[in-house]
This record gives C-alpha cells, structure tokens and sequence, in this order.
C-alpha cells in the first residue's frame, strides 16, 4: 500500500472520527435541551419541573426517548406511504448536515498527534449553511402534505412561507459579516475575532436581525405558528406518533443548537474569548468557550419562548417583510460606509 | 475515478429527470426533480466550481421548487381531477414533442466533431476567482443582470398588487 493511500486513510477516519463525536455531542446537546427547556420553564413559571426520574430528573430525556420508541406507530390510511416515512428522516437528516463547517476549534493535540476540530473547512461556509437551511423546508412541507390532513397541510404552508420569508432577511444580515471579514469560510471569520474583535461590536444591527429570523427558522415562539395547537391541533405534525414525532421534535432542538453555534461563531467570537488562549489544555479550551457561548443562547432561546407571547400570522409576515428586510439593506449601506471610511478587518 | 463518478451521476441525474416526467403526482414530480437538481450540484462540484455548485442548491432547489411545491399542494391535484385529454390532443402532443426531439437531435448531431475544452484554469469557479472575474473584467454585464433582475422584482410586486393607488 502506497504511503499515499495510507494517508488518505488517516484524514478519512479522522473525519470519520470527528463526525461521529460531533454527531452524539450533537444528539446528546438536542436531547438535555428538552429537559432544560423544562426545567427552565418551571423555573419561570415558579414550578419545580420533572423531578421524577433520576436525581433532580436528569435522567428525563432518557425516559422520553423511551417512551418514544415504544409507542404504538401509527399511519394514517390516507396518508402517502412512503413520503409520510421519509419527511422526518430528511428534516433529522438537514438539521445534522449543517454542523459539518463549523469550527469547534483549532486543534486538538494529544498523545502525539493532532486533529482538526472542524469537519470541513469549504471556502463557501456561509453559504453551505444558508442552503441546508433553506432545504430545512421540505421535510416539514412534505411531512404536512403526506399526513393527509388539512391542519398538518395548513402548518406545513405556514412553516415553509414563515421559513422562505426570513430566509431573506437572514442572508442580507449575513452579507454585512462576509462585508466586515472579506471571507465566506466560517474557520476565517472565527480567526479574525480573537481577543475582544467580536463581530457584534461592528454588527449590533445585523445581529438583532440575525437572532430574530434564527428564532424564526427554527420556528420558536413567538414565532411558532406552525404549531399553534389553538388552530391547528399540532401543526405539519399533527398526524405522527412515536418515533417518527420524535424526529421531528428532536430536529427543531438540533436545529436550535446549530443556530445558537452559528450565531456565537459569526457574531461572538466562536471559540475565542479575551485571556482564554483556544489552544490550551491541548485545543480544549476552544470547544469549551464554544459550547459555553451556545449553551449561553440556547437559554436566552428558551427565555424568550417562555416570556413572549406568539405573534399574529400577519403580524409576523409585517416584521419579516416590511422591518426587518428594510433593516438588514440599511445595516448593509452602513457597513458599507464604514468599511469605506476605516476599513474591513 | 472521476469518470466513474461523473458516469453514475450522469445516469443518475437523466433517470431522475425521466422519472420526473413520467411521475404521475405532481408533487412526486416536484420531489424528483429537485434530487435531479442536487445530482447537477453534483456535476458542478466535479468541475470545481463549489460556489455555482452551492448557489444552484440555495436558488433552485432551496427557494424555486419550494415555491412549486407550495402551489402544487395548495391545488391538490390527483388522478380524480386530472382532466381526460382526447385523442385529438394526444395525437397533436406526440407530432409537436416528436419534431422538438428531430431538432435536437439534429442540433446535436455535430456535436461529435467538438473538441473537448481543457479548462485552462481548474481554479476559476472558486469563490474569489470568480468574484475578481465577475467585479473586474465582466462589471458591466453584472451590473445590467442587476437592474434587470431589480426590474423583475418591482414588476412582481406591481402584479402583486390588487388594488394600485397611483
């Protein structure tokens, strides 16, 4: 065997390697966000919270996913067979994908070798992102439109036009960055925030917009009217039981948790914070900062659902058309006025 | 192994496009050719240009099709509204289809004698060189596809809307 091909090899299981991690830390992040979310609703409402299972309840999520394996798995007669099977596997599946280009961190050493703590570092990561999040559409749409069920085909419309329209307004935010950082890749515009240089310094505008239409995609309140269980029983998922429901539920939280790295990467720094060198403690300093920052906006996540009441259809379609499209081409002039008077990064 | 690849992909991309104009449910047709799109991205990331590759999946597959598939579920169209064309048109579909496919086919037919184009530059349709392609030597026509497509999207709008306070 050639020492070509060996080394092939090697980067192929260390990819490999990277991307199961990344995926159970990806599973397991989804699957303790459904007891945070919880425990910090009850906390909120002045409740205890689930307290039941293991100490404190921490072994909740564990007794959910069970629960949700053993339910009886129901099809609708109607329903269309096999598109009613693949809507939650292709909406599990996106979600996963757009983890790929983020950068967890520089580089882990240990025992002698090191690995790159970012799966794949495309020189068009901004827009990889922008794409499986507008493929994030069709396993709802289809899922609602397979159930065969008017209230599953009314949340489907409602998710996928909610989606497209704050799509728009999402990629004009991102514009702004990819103006400051000249880049597309996520690994530069992370590299370029070391110490203090976070990007929201220069982008408090374009964050704001950026947060808002995250909240969103991944249809949190009060933006949640895809499943607003006063009109349409439960949405694009009214029709689904046990696991198949699961997926779906279990992708908005891995959704959540993309979105919240996604933010903390392009507007607070990534893996970096002031005095705290991402390389320490052979690179786990970088990851460690990371997740520190997502878990941060998966709270304020959690926060905001459990303060603010859910908007109106029409009031949510004003805010994404009519303010926050006009914002994010104002916050572009103005970036562009600023990088003309002190220049970029 | 390139060829290899760009084989499968190729039939793959053709069976899918076939499968798309023979699925009787338009939503399945909607369906199949968006998979088709993705095996064109496909083709696009073999020729290196990893920015037409991911702004194809982003534009087509990512907002046009959703948009067919919205007016597509919306319609619900099945086998029981399906309107029964007769013979007549049936007849008049295969001759109008049949002279499109001799006019191919006859457009095509030089196509042997074409030289295969090496491309000079395998690093062109990366995102900087591209950029510096698009903003330095081609401004003019990019700027003009700009105020085309601004024209476009203000006339949308003025269909759009219903009732015009001029």
């Amino acid at each position: 065997m050639s020492i070509a091909l060996l080394f092939t090899f090697a980067v192929v299981f260390e990819k490999m390697a990277l991307i199961s991690v990344l995926f159970l830390v990806t599973l397991g992040v989804a699957a303790y966000s459904t007891y945070g979310e919880r425990k910090i609703a009850a906390f909120m409402q002045d409740r205890i919270g689930p307290d039941r299972a293991g100490p404190w309840g921490i072994l909740q999520p564990i007794a959910d996913g069970v629960k949700m394996f053993t339910k009886e798995d129901f099809m609708p007669r109607d329903a269309e067979r096999w598109l009613y099977i693949l809507a939650p596997g292709a909406f599990i599946f996106v979600a996963c994908m757009t983890s790929a280009v983020i950068p967890w961190g520089t580089r882990l050493t240990a025992f002698g070798g090191s690995i790159d703590l970012q799966v794949t570092d495309i020189n068009i990561g901004i827009l990889y992102i922008m794409g499986f999040v507008s493929l994030g559409v069709y396993g709802i749409m289809i899922g609602g439109w397979a159930s065969n069920n008017k209230y599953s085909l009314y949340g489907a419309i409602r998710a996928s036009s909610q989606m497209i329209s704050y799509e728009l307004a999402m990629g004009l935010a991102l514009i702004s960055v990819v103006m400051i950082s000249g880049s597309l890749s996520l690994r530069d515009i992370a590299e370029q925030q070391t110490g203090f240089g976070w990007n929201i310094l220069y982008q408090p505008l374009g964050f704001i917009i950026f947060f808002t239409c995250a909240l969103a995609e991944c249809n949190r309140a009060p933006f949640d009217l895809a499943e607003c269980e006063t009109e349409l029983i439960g949405g694009y998922h009214t029709e689904y039981s046990s696991m198949k429901l699961g997926f779906f539920l279990f992708a908005e939280y891995i959704n959540m948790f993309i979105s919240c790295a996604v933010v903390s990467t392009l507007y607070f720094g990534g893996y970096n914070f002031p005095g705290l060198d991402p390389n320490w403690l052979g690179g786990f300093m970088g990851p460690i900062v990371l997740f520190a920052k997502v878990f941060f906006f998966i709270f304020v996540f959690m926060w905001i659902r459990w303060t603010l009441p859910r908007f109106r259809y029409d009031q949510l379609m004003h805010l994404g058309w009519k303010s926050l499209i006009p914002l994010s081409i104002l916050n572009m002039v103005l970036t562009g006025g600023g990088i003309l008077l002190f220049g970029s990064h | 192994m390139t060829l290899a690849i760009f084989l499968t992909l190729a039939v793959v991309s053709v069976l899918l496009a076939l499968l798309m104009v023979f699925a009787k449910n338009p939503v399945h047709s909607v369906l199949y050719l968006i998979l088709a799109f993705f095996t064109i991205a496909a083709h696009y990331i073999l020729l290196n240009a990893q920015f037409l590759a991911v702004v194809h999946i982003i534009v087509y597959a990512g907002a046009i099709m959703v948009l067919f598939l919205f007016v597509l579920m919306l319609l619900n169209l099945n086998q029981d509204t399906e309107p029964q064309k007769s013979a007549s048109w049936k007849f008049a579909a295969a001759i109008a289809a049949g002279s499109l496919m001799v006019t191919t086919v006859g457009a095509l037919k030089g196509a042997v004698q074409l030289q295969q184009v090496n491309n000079p530059n395998p690093s062109v349709g990366l995102v900087k060189n591209l950029g510096t392609v698009l903003f330095h030597d081609f401004v003019v026509p990019f700027e003009i596809a700009g105020i085309l497509f601004l024209a476009a999207m203000v006339g949308a709008v003025l269909v759009g809307k219903r009732d015009l306070k001029l």
